[in-house]
């Protein structure tokens, strides 16, 4: 963010504590003091509204970054996200285009209880036009930002949670700027695609190393975005592999990982040597309890399991 | 008394095979029965009869071949043989769908007794008689023909309803891919699931001798070994069978031909030979001769390319183990272009001791096969010389890659009328441009021109060839 407000002064930050406090994830520590509270404001507690504030900024020439501290909030600017950023370019006849970026901490699994711990990706990829990103790793965090201020519709970058403590050196892959539409192979494999994004991503590579214990070689697929989905990554993928997991950690019913499993089907039916499966979260409040939230959510173990079925070992 | 002969199934075809009978001897046939099997060089069809009768002879016997026209079975009209004409009787139930029963059969009781057909639909000979052997009642079948007739496909059906194989949509398309029969290969998946590991096992297990198999082989052998992201390319992009038995012919001519042009040193000579003399008496040999009897020059060329081949035996044999095994029989290979691309070499044993009439029909049912894939084992082993022909493609002459292991190939051009010298004037004749390819391993410039040189003496004698 800090290049991005040094490369243009029509970028600004605004969201709830990203001044004073540094953001609610110490992710804007700092940028009050090195540039100002113009740039970087603090909201009042209302989501709608600062949302809406960022909208109107965007259609009137700048280039917000807004930062809805999670996405369990955000659910009060839905409402700014769908049926004004999303609609505007297309009721406007083209004149009128929206140049936002939202973002937002996703995800469970740091006992923050049911109400701190959705994973509404899969609701924000429904939505036509806009995009909907999901860095997986520093680098992506860091590389997707210019791209997606440059991009002119809005943009929606979901953080998990849990990767905030995560760290890479950057320095080899300075001033790289990533792309915003394809998805990357994280791991190359021969028997198993596991098709996964955000913060699924470490468990997925977990998993695909405890896979090769078992002489299981497994393929891992960071979707990167998910709307849209790169399907040229995926079905190249599931070609060579034959085999598909998808993690998500958002609920089973009506997930991404239903999406990607229906376009597998549509598109890769006679690749398939085995159903889909699928590794998502319980279909339940997420539970404070810790042993109960890891039950819930999907786990290194599930995903091995759900590999070693789909390409018939035991199970 | 109607004849049921032999029809044109097609503006270019000259006879058919018969291959199956559909109707028995006192058989009552409507207009439009299938009776007869018929097998064209393209593929099996199902003949209808023109006439309402009784079928009262069969006069040909399954496998035979027949020129278009010749009489195949007698259908006796139901005035003749005195029975109640049934056709006007059909006509009505089918109209008012009451149930009637079928019309008394004039001969042969036995044979129809059991069969009659159901209330409302109308069902051929077959059908009835199928129903019989496999002890279907036709009542309760549910007809998918026109009309809701009731066709064999569906009789089949009731009397064996298809066993459901499980299997992964991978499988199945690997197999259909490779030609195996899901039936055979034991799946280790989910509740006994043939899975894609199963059928390459199975393949493995079983190699085919026709060589479709190896298609199968190759998949999951490319999806292996080749490196990462280029398996995702051509070689699963699930082509039908029938591109997949394109590829493998494509892959066998690239291995043969640059293993032709890596070892054999090939030589080229050519020479124009005037077929002023030959194309004379063929057209005299042809206006004496029925449509299908007609010698085709193709038929001229290639004998006398396997005649020279007999008297220059050190082209007519094999390079093996570092020296030139000559043939004791001339096996001429023909080059026969396949539809869709791709050729093969089918081989006229004997050709150079055979008559041309006979040449021609073996050389036209040759062609007719390899074009459709069916040809017998014999036909395809080990030629000793190889003759192309593209001529008819329109190229003046072909400079061929020879097969190995053999050590020649002969290749003929357009037969074109070009200026000419003759006797001492400009003239214009028929002339064909024959060439020579050898291996200079095996024979020198001087052989294949003393080759070259017989092939168009032989051609200057057409009578005699």
């Amino acid at each position: 963010m800090r290049e991005a407000l040094t490369a243009d002064d029509r970028v600004f930050l605004m969201g709830e504590d990203v001044g004073k406090y540094g953001g609610a994830f110490g992710v804007s520590l700092g940028l009050l003091e090195e540039f100002g509270p113009e740039r970087i404001r603090d909201t009042p507690l209302s989501e709608a509204a600062f949302v809406g504030a960022g909208i109107g900024a965007a259609i009137a020439g700048l280039r917000p970054i807004v930062e809805v501290m999670t996405v369990n909030f955000s659910l009060l600017a839905l409402d700014q996200v769908l049926n004004n950023a999303a609609t505007l370019l297309h009721m406007s006849g083209g004149q009128v285009s929206v140049p936002i970026v939202l973002r937002m901490t996703t995800g469970a699994g740091r006992q923050l209880a049911a109400q701190h711990s959705h994973s509404l990706e899969g609701w924000y990829a429904h939505i036509p036009g806009i995009r909907v990103l999901a860095p997986a790793t520093p680098a992506d965090a860091r590389d997707m930002l210019a791209p997606a201020l440059a991009d002119p519709d809005p943009v929606v970058i979901f953080e998990h949670g849990s990767l905030y403590n995560t760290s890479s050196d950057l320095s080899a892959t300075h001033h790289r700027r990533a792309d915003i539409f394809s998805a990357a192979v994280r791991r190359q494999g021969d028997d198993v695609s596991l098709i996964t994004y955000g913060g699924s991503l470490p468990k997925a590579l977990a998993a695909a190393d405890r896979l090769a214990a078992d002489r299981v070689s497994a393929e891992v697929i960071d979707l990167r975005s998910l709307r849209p989905l790169d399907d040229a990554t995926i079905m190249a993928s599931v070609r060579h592999t034959n085999h598909v997991v998808v993690v998500d950690e958002g609920w089973r019913t009506g997930s991404l990982a239903a999406e990607i499993s229906a376009r597998i089907c549509e598109q890769a039916f006679y690749e398939l040597d085995a159903p889909v499966e699928r590794v998502c979260s319980a279909e339940v409040p997420i539970p404070y309890a810790r042993h109960m939230e890891e039950a819930a959510l999907p786990s290194t173990g599930n995903i091995v399991r759900a590999a070693l079925r789909t390409v018939g070992r035991n199970g | 008394m109607g004849e049921f002969r032999m029809p044109a199934l097609g503006a270019d075809m000259e006879q058919g095979t018969l291959t199956e009978w559909l109707v028995h001897p006192g058989d009552h046939v409507s207009k439009g029965d299938p009776v007869a099997v018929i097998e064209t060089a393209k593929s099996d069809i199902e003949v209808e009869c023109f006439e309402d009768g009784v079928v009262s002879a069969l006069l040909a016997e399954p496998g035979t071949v027949l020129p278009v026209g010749a009489p195949l079975a007698l259908i006796t009209s139901e005035a003749e043989t005195g029975a109640v004409p049934p056709v006007a009787d059909e006509r009505a139930v089918s109209r008012s769908g009451e149930p009637t029963a079928s019309p008394e059969p004039p001969v042969a009781p036995d044979i129809l007794e059991p069969a009659p057909p159901p209330a409302d639909t109308v069902t051929s000979p077959l059908v009835r008689h199928l129903a019989q052997d496999k002890h279907v009642d036709l009542a309760t079948v549910r007809g998918t023909g026109r009309g809701g007739r009731i066709t064999r496909h569906d009789v089949e059906r009731a009397a064996a309803p298809p066993v459901r194989i499980r299997a992964t949509p991978m499988a199945r398309r690997l197999a259909s891919e490779a030609g195996i029969d899901l039936a055979a290969v034991t799946g280790t998946g989910d509740a006994g699931a043939v899975r894609g590991a199963d059928v390459r096992g199975w393949a493995a297990a079983h190699p085919a001798p026709d060589g479709r198999r190896e298609a199968a082989d190759h998949v999951p052998k490319a999806a292996t070994a080749a490196p990462h992201r280029a398996t995702s390319g051509p070689a699963t992009d699930g082509p039908g069978a029938r591109d997949q038995r394109r590829e493998t012919m494509r892959s066998a001519i690239a291995a043969l031909m640059a293993r032709s042009q890596r070892e054999i040193p090939h030589y080229y000579l050519s020479r124009t030979v005037d077929l002023a003399r030959a194309m004379a008496w063929l057209n005299a040999h042809n206006r004496d001769c029925p449509v299908s009897r007609r010698l085709l020059p193709a038929c001229l060329l290639l004998k006398a390319a396997a005649r020279g081949a007999r008297e220059v035996p050190e082209l007519n044999g094999h390079w093996a183990d570092g020296r030139f095994h000559p043939a004791d029989t001339v096996r001429l290979g023909v080059a026969i272009a396949v539809r869709g691309g791709g050729l093969v070499a089918p081989v006229l044993v004997d050709a150079d001791e055979d008559t041309l009439p006979h040449l021609m029909s073996r050389l036209k049912d040759l062609a007719n096969r390899a074009r459709t894939g069916r040809l017998k084992s014999s036909e395809t082993g080990a030629p000793t010389i190889t003759v192309t022909s593209i001529g008819d493609r329109g190229a003046d002459a072909v400079y061929g890659v020879i097969h190995p292991p053999q050590v020649a190939l002969v290749g003929f051009g357009a037969i074109q009328d070009r200026p000419c010298a003759v006797d001492g004037l400009l003239g214009i004749r028929p002339t064909v441009i024959a060439t020579l390819a050898g291996d200079h391993r095996a024979s020198d410039g001087a052989t294949g021109a003393r080759y070259l040189a017989a092939v168009e003496r032989l051609l200057q004698q057409p009578e005699e060839l």
